[in-house]
């Protein structure tokens, strides 16, 4: 479904991201663990396509196009969805007039009809059940006034929604209290199959206890330095990321 | 003979034929009243950029311009519908180039208590009420425009609301220019009157079919707002493309009143609204709320001044605009709080959204606060669209266009919605909308 080969991409000059290779598959969970500074959020920012980061080097390849070349909305068209580490706050636009004119646009895209308002009302109020969501907050305005947690869970209620083929969580669990947590975990599970992928962007290894991984990789200083199982959170868990940074300097 | 004399002959060579049309009228109250002011005119003359509530607003090509007066009224064949705002049935008084229209208006359901008409009937038919409202809210003497517009008083709408008399659906006072030929000026001059605890909204508009036809538009309306009275005044300013228009509003507000009021501009080659509301009691409430669109060379300039000369009472004020192309805004906003008016409680807001590198906004507040125990805050901002939003809305699969779209109206929406009278904010809402869209094709060519 994606496939990254060499990506060097940064911002102001400033090269953040050095090579990156990474191959996501139908159907499976990729979890990008990295300190700060590693280059993640670039990593997740620039498959969502945001103008302020230059890529200097490699390609990214989408069910077999050149991601690269397609702007933000036609990414999000094509099934690619990112959760914001930080959701921004739209005053004055609401909630569901938000989603609908979204949904809409990208249903257009795929020569899907647009749903009417009692359709896409009926749907809207599933999903928002599906992610635990108040529904005070569908008429409210995009993320304005939200605190933290509702915030994230408003990006996975719009993922449910749009029902992404490739999901990128960039640090949705940072800042969550462990019931939030779990229902974030639980909205993304509930979204899971065969025919669609996922990119766990984060920090910590906590979420991937209830988000469960297929691959688990480690983003040091803009370059992947390990790939392995679910097991390689734990290990990294026990041993923090300065055991990758010594033998990442070694073979270096 | 100076430059200045020059300049100011138009209104000179008008007004002479202004004084040679009128039949035995000479002798008035009315002509007294426009004699004084043209004399006050004259000596004056038109502001400069000198004056300071001039300073961003150059009105010297409209002093060079040679306007003609239209000092009878004809009846234009235009269509007036795609002026009534999908409203036909509210009850209006229509003015073609100044001049009031009896088969374009339409009063027939208006309460039998209340007058609604022309002022040239209301000064033949109600001489008493005239001499007491005409000028009781203005001062020709502090504003060189409304010294022009007193001088050439001959019409315009003259609406008298008895006391205790609820109108439910919003009055219209329609104001169209049109001509084959330009360069002509009308001075519509209005008279609202509302009794104690009356309830009244009214909407005037200015409009024009052609949208290059160079004219002056000069009016000034005078509100009295009767005690307890509740009035919503809504006007939209949609004049040509190529036009002047000058306007100002003056309220005088009884205890316990409540006036609210939302100007919307959209029109002219260079605009004024100046706002003055006397709040002259306890217990009154006063919004002054605005929305101005300015594209290609438009100049708008907002001005308005609330003067709070008794206790417990509230402003509000909340005026926005959306700047594109090489449009320049002004708005200055002056609150004074007399020396009685404790506790007084004034809000002022000034949002401005400003879309290209060329357009541009001055603002300033201006509080002049006598008394001790009041609570005034003002704010003001320029900015221009967010693109962290734009880009989160793109990356949920709108265009950049929409994207922008949508963060434009979030912007005017907020103001929008405080119109109060639903047909009016709903048509209101429409053609702002359709007015920001085009916009959009304009500034991509």
């Amino acid at each position: 479904m994606l496939e990254i080969i060499n990506l060097h991409a940064g911002i102001d000059g400033k090269e953040i991201l050095k090579g990156i290779d990474l191959k996501v598959g139908k159907g499976e969970v990729h979890a990008i663990m990295g300190p700060n500074g590693s280059g993640k959020s670039t990593l997740a920012q620039v498959l969502a396509g945001r103008d302020s980061y230059e890529v200097t080097e490699g390609s990214v390849i989408y069910e077999g196009k050149d991601l690269l070349e397609l702007d933000p909305e036609e990414r999000a068209r094509a099934g690619v969805f990112m959760a914001f580490q930080y959701p921004v706050e739209i005053p004055g636009v609401s909630n569901t007039y938000f989603l609908k004119s979204a949904l809409n646009a990208i249903r257009k895209h795929r020569g899907q009809e647009e749903l009417d308002a009692v359709e896409f009302l009926s749907l809207v109020k599933q999903r928002a059940k599906m992610v635990d969501m108040d529904e005070e907050l569908l008429s409210r305005p995009v993320n304005h006034g939200f605190s933290g947690g509702e915030k994230k869970r408003n990006e996975i209620f719009q993922m449910a929604v749009l029902e992404p083929k490739l999901a990128i969580l960039d640090e949705t669990d940072s800042g969550l209290d462990i019931d939030a947590l779990r229902t974030v975990a639980a909205g993304v599970n509930k979204l899971r199959s065969k025919d669609n992928a996922v990119i766990v962007v984060t920090h910590y290894q906590r979420l991937l206890n209830y988000i469960i991984p297929d691959y688990v990789h480690v983003l040091l200083d803009g370059r992947i330095v390990r790939s392995g199982g679910k097991e390689l959170a734990l290990e990294l868990e026990q041993k923090g990321y300065d055991w990758l940074r010594e033998t990442a300097e070694v073979t270096a | 003979m100076s430059t200045t004399e020059k300049q100011n002959l138009w209104y000179v060579s008008n007004f002479e034929a202004l004084e040679r049309s009128l039949n035995g009228e000479a002798a008035s109250y009315v002509h007294a009243l426009r004699k004084a002011a043209f004399d006050k005119l004259s000596q004056t003359g038109f502001p400069t950029t000198k004056d300071e509530e001039w300073k961003y607003t150059d009105v010297s090509s409209l002093a060079k311009t040679a306007f003609k007066p239209i000092l009878s009224p004809k009846k234009p064949s235009l269509a007036i519908e795609p002026y009534l705002l999908g409203h036909p049935e509210w009850n209006r008084l229509v003015f073609v180039n100044g001049h009031f229209l009896m088969e374009l208006s339409d009063l027939r359901s208006l309460p039998k208590s209340v007058i609604m008409g022309s002022l040239a009937e209301a000064m033949k038919s109600h001489p008493k009420l005239i001499e007491e409202y005409l000028t009781a809210c203005s001062r020709y003497e502090q504003n060189a425009f409304t010294a022009l517009n007193t001088a050439f008083i001959q019409d315009g709408a003259f609406v008298y609301v008895p006391k205790g008399t609820i109108i439910e659906q919003p009055l219209h006072l329609l104001f169209i220019s049109s001509l084959e030929e330009g360069e002509f000026v009308s001075h519509p001059r209005n008279v609202i009157i509302v009794g104690e605890s009356s309830q009244v909204a009214i909407l005037e508009s200015y409009v024009s079919p052609r949208e290059h036809l160079s004219y002056f538009t000069n009016a000034v309306t005078e509100i009295s707002v009767g005690e307890n009275a509740v009035v919503e005044y809504d006007k939209f300013q949609n004049e040509s493309m190529a036009a002047y228009h000058i306007a100002s509003t003056y309220v005088r507000q009884q205890r316990n009143s409540n006036y609210a009021s939302n100007l919307v501009t959209f029109g002219a080659k260079l605009s004024r609204n100046n706002v003055f509301a006397v709040l002259d009691g306890e217990g009154i409430e006063c919004t002054l709320n605005g929305l101005y669109l300015g594209t290609a060379n438009q100049h708008i300039d907002n001005h308005t001044t609330i003067d709070h000369a008794k206790p417990h009472c509230n402003s509000f004020e909340v005026y926005k605009g959306i700047l594109d192309g090489k449009s320049k805004g002004v708005f200055n906003g002056k609150i004074i709080v007399r020396k009685d008016a404790q506790k007084t409680d004034a809000k002022q807001t000034n949002k401005n959204l400003v879309l290209s590198d060329e357009a541009s906004i001055d603002t300033k507040p201006q509080l002049e606060i006598f008394a001790n125990d009041v609570k005034c805050t003002h704010g003001a901002t320029i900015g221009q669209l967010d693109r962290e939003a734009i880009f989160y809305l793109q990356s949920r699969g709108l265009s950049k266009e929409d994207a922008r779209d949508m963060l434009i109206h979030a912007f005017a929406k907020d103001l929008i919605d405080r119109i109060k009278s639903e047909g009016v904010r709903t048509n209101l809402e429409q053609l702002i909308y359709e007015r920001l869209r085009a916009g959009r094709v304009n500034t991509r060519t």
